[in-house]
Parts: C-alpha cells; structure tokens; sequence
C-alpha cells in the first residue's frame, strides 16, 4: 500500500502520482492522511485503483473517476464525483451541494446527507443517500438512478428526464414536471439491488418512486402565448 | 467569490487564544479573497456609561496622541485610547452622537469603524495575511470574532469597500455574495434617513439591518425581512455583542459549513479554513440550510 501525507505533500503531486500510477499500475492500493478539506483530491484518476481518504475533503473530490474505488473517511465539499464516468465512490460522512453532477456512470454512495442539487443533471450514474437530500435535486436529471433513505427537500426531480428517483422519506416538493409513480416488483427488485451494493439494510418496498410526466420534453404550441 | 469565517468560544478558559485559534482560519481563505481582509473581535467591554469606537486613519503617521489630548478637552470627560498600526482603540465616557460630532470636527478625514461597547473593527486592503500581521491579530483576546477575505465584484478595491461594515451599536456584517438590488435599495434607505458612504452592495445590507433595528425589530426579525426584502446571493456572518449568527439566501448559491464542539461554534466558508481548530476531527460538522438562521449567544450577564 502507498500512503500519502498531504500535511507535506500538494494536492498537484498527489494527484500527479495517481495518474502516473495509473500508467504503470504497480501499486492499487493507496492511503491517504490529513487531507484537511484541500479540494480536487483524486481527480481525474483513469485505472482500477483503491484510495482511501482519512479526513474531510473539500470541492471536487474524485471528479471525473473512471474505475477507482475511492472511499473518504469524512465530509466532502461542493461537488463530488462530479462527472464521475465509472467506479465508485464513498463518502462516510455528509455531501455538500451538487453532489454526482453531471456524473455518467459508477456508484456514489453517501452515507450522511447532501445538500442541494444532488445528482444535478446526472447522466446515468446511480447515487445512494443514506441521510437527507437538499433542494432543487436530481434537477434535470437525464438517465441513472438517485436512490435517498431520508427526506428530500423543496423541488425534487425538476424538469426531469429519465432518472429514476426513490425516496423514502417525506418530499418536501416535487419540481416542474416530476410525478410520484407506482411502485411495481419490477422496481421493488430493482431498488433492493443498489440498496445491497450501497451496503444498506433497509426495505425497498418502503420506498415511493418518482420520475417525469414527461410534459415538457417538447415545446407545446399552446403555451406560446407564454413567451 | 470571498471567504468568510467566525469563531464563537464557549469555553472563556480559550479567551486568551482567541486571536490565534483564528489567525489561520482567516488566512486559510486567501484563496476566496486577496484583495482585502479584516475582522471583527469582540471582548475587552467597557463599563456602564463609557463606549468603545475604532479609528482609522489612512496616513500611517496621523498624529493620535495630539487628536486623543484635543478630543478630552473638547468632550471634557475622562477617556483611554490605544494606537494599532494605523487604527486606534478609543474608550470614553460620553454618548456616541457627542463623540462622533467631536471627532467630526477635529479630524474630519478619519474613519469611525465601529462603536459599541465590545466590537472592534480592524481592515485594509491586502492579503489577509498582511492584514492580521499590521494589526497583530495572533495576539488579541476575546469571546468571539469574525472575519473577512474580499475578492471585490460589485463595487471597487478599498478599505471602505474592506468588510466587516458596522451595522450599529456592537453589530456588524460580513457577506460572500453579490446583491442584485443594491442600487434601488439604496435610494430608498437614503430617504430614510441612513448614510453611505461607498457604492458598495454589502454596505447597503448593513444599512438595511441598522434601519430594521432602529424601526424597533429584534435581530431575528430583521433578518427575516432581510430574506424578503433583500435581492441575491449571499452567505451572511453578523457579528453581535453577545455572539453571531449565520444565515444563507433561499437558493444558497454561496457555501457555508458550520462546527460545534464543547468549546467552541466555528463558521467558515470552506471547511478548509477549519482545519486547524484543536478538536476538530471530533466536531459536529453541518452545512447549514437555506433561509434558516443559526444564531449563538451568551446568555446576558
């Protein structure tokens, strides 16, 4: 195992010696200690490496990841996993805002809460939340699945294309053209297996399912008189 | 972009570190705000009767001792006064309008910072780390303190246009943000009756907040018009006598993360300027939720 002690070495050296690895690929294994909320930790990693991050981190964290399995033992700032194309990422504690965005593929797991526009515009990646989400989440989301085992807050899944959202918890609201559907085996099914990939133990027919009414894919002549 | 940070104690044996606990934090947000810095700390309170403001002057060899001598004979009451860098503290027995008409007169190029009976308010232009060096920031004792690092977009470069702005007795404002309806809301606090002195939008926060204490509301309830009536993105630290409080617009574009421990409440933009506070990898670590207040207080003696 590599370690890293980000206390005496930059982020720039630490991310550098990531990629060099990944050309290599002599060591999968790597630690890293007193992260200290520095932003763009792991970023742009492209190789099926394992990091560990002890402590907080700040914006950006394992952004862009292709393959690496990165966990952090702490919080993560603005944007984690942001356009993450596969892999996964943990984060044991909470999510600040904008948590997954964009992101195409892989898993991002959050065990505490994340904040606002969670999942932003995601693409395709699938996003566990063990706690709470915040408002405007899953904001015009295109493809993946945004699973949260808490509340969500105001305006959940607006403008909404193909994700698939299930909560458990209450919604505070749901945004524009984003509708509570029916829970069938199919999704029952589908839900308990990301529940067990995230490690949760929790009942997936407990959940309530949302996605778009799809009412504003297209413009509709008869709103013109809005514009 | 700007950062923002605040240290509340809730443990007084951590008083005489006040100064040091928060040297880092504020420099640990250079990267927010370059372009000007400053703080307000809160401590050292003046008795019954007396009023503690904070001068500033822009020459670096204005003549204090001889201001301090004409202002003592012009108020013809007892007063104490200490000189940092290019600000001085001064302590008097007299009420604000009297002191303020006074100094008006004798040095009228000199900047009131704040008044109260605990707030000092000390700024400039610069990095923040040159800012807590000129007023030797490491060294100074209180209960509470915030602070500010300015990376200017709405109005320009200036220690006027510097943060913390002083919003009344003992109370002032900080801001990461910008304000969309400052101009218009100027004009309508002017006719109030409130002055201003820059084209600054966080300027016209602070005037808001005074003219919403002076019509009779509590903190909290200038607060709650200030989210009606206050246009924009912005993450607030206000600074009062007794403590601070935090607030985020509605759609809480601008970060804020927020840690508690038995000793302390901590408040920073990013969670690196955090980092260096003892106890931290043990603390409640929370982003705090749009439109809601978090308000830390002393109960009052």
């Amino acid at each position: 195992m590599k370690t890293f002690d980000l206390s005496s070495a930059s982020v720039r050296e630490f991310n550098q010696a990531l990629h060099d690895q990944a050309k290599q690929l002599e060591e999968r294994e790597w630690r890293v200690s007193n992260s200290g909320g520095k932003h763009n930790l792991a970023v742009g990693v492209n190789q099926p490496l394992d990091i560990v991050i002890d402590g907080h981190a700040g914006y950006y964290c394992a952004g862009m990841n292709q393959q690496a399995n990165i966990t952090v033992h702490g919080n993560v700032g603005v944007g984690v996993a942001e356009n993450m194309m596969s892999g996964s990422v943990r984060v044991k504690g909470s999510a600040s805002q904008a948590a997954g965005a964009t992101a195409h593929g892989g898993l991002l797991v959050i065990e505490g809460d994340a904040g606002a526009r969670c999942g932003i515009s995601m693409k395709g990646v699938d996003i566990v939340v063990g706690g709470n989400i915040g408002h405007m989440s899953c904001f015009m989301g295109r493809a993946g699945r945004l699973v949260v085992c808490g509340d969500a807050g105001d305006a959940l899944g607006d403008s909404l294309y193909e994700t698939v959202i299930y909560v458990k918890g209450s919604v505070k609201s749901l945004g524009a053209d984003c509708i509570e559907k029916e829970m069938r085996a199919e999704h029952i099914e589908e839900l308990r297996v990301l529940l067990d990939k995230a490690g949760f133990d929790v009942d997936p027919a407990s959940f309530k399912r949302y996605g778009s009414a799809r009412q504003l894919y297209n413009f509709k002549v008869d709103n013109a008189s809005a514009y | 972009m700007c950062g923002i940070v605040g240290l509340y104690l809730k443990n007084p044996a951590l008083e005489s570190q006040l100064g040091k606990l928060f040297e880092p934090m504020l420099q640990a947000m250079t990267d927010r705000g370059p372009d000007s810095a400053g703080f307000a700390i809160y401590g050292d309170e003046v008795g019954a009767g007396w009023i503690k403001l904070t001068l500033q002057s822009t020459a670096s060899d204005f003549d204090w001792t001889a201001l301090m001598g004409a202002l003592e004979g012009a108020l013809g009451c007892s007063l104490d006064w200490f000189q940092n860098a290019n600000a001085a503290v001064l302590k008097v027995n007299a009420a604000e309008a009297a002191v303020r008409a006074a100094l008006a007169e004798l040095a009228p190029g000199l900047r009131i910072m704040s008044v109260g009976q605990s707030i000092e308010i000390l700024k400039g232009m610069g990095l923040p780390e040159e800012i807590s060096s000129r007023f030797s920031l490491a060294k100074m004792k209180g209960s509470h303190i915030i602070g500010h690092t300015r990376m200017a977009t709405e109005s320009a470069v200036t220690m006027e246009g510097s943060h913390p702005f002083s919003t009344g007795m003992d109370l002032c404002l900080v801001h990461n943000g910008s304000l969309s309806n400052h101009f218009r809301l100027r004009q309508e606090l002017r006719r109030h009756g409130i002055e201003f002195e820059t084209e600054n939008d966080t300027e016209v926060a602070a005037g808001y907040l005074t003219w919403r204490l002076r019509q009779g509301d509590n903190l909290k309830q200038a607060l709650d018009h200030a989210l009606e009536d206050l246009d924009g993105f912005y993450t607030f630290a206000i600074g009062t006598r007794d403590g601070f409080a935090v607030i985020r617009d509605p759609v809480a574009c601008k970060p804020a993360i927020l840690a508690e421990t038995d000793d302390y409440v901590a408040m920073a933009s990013e969670y690196q300027a955090l980092a260096s506070l003892p106890g931290i990898e043990k603390a409640k670590v929370w982003e705090p939720e749009p439109a809601t207040m978090y308000i830390w207080e002393r109960k009052s003696a």
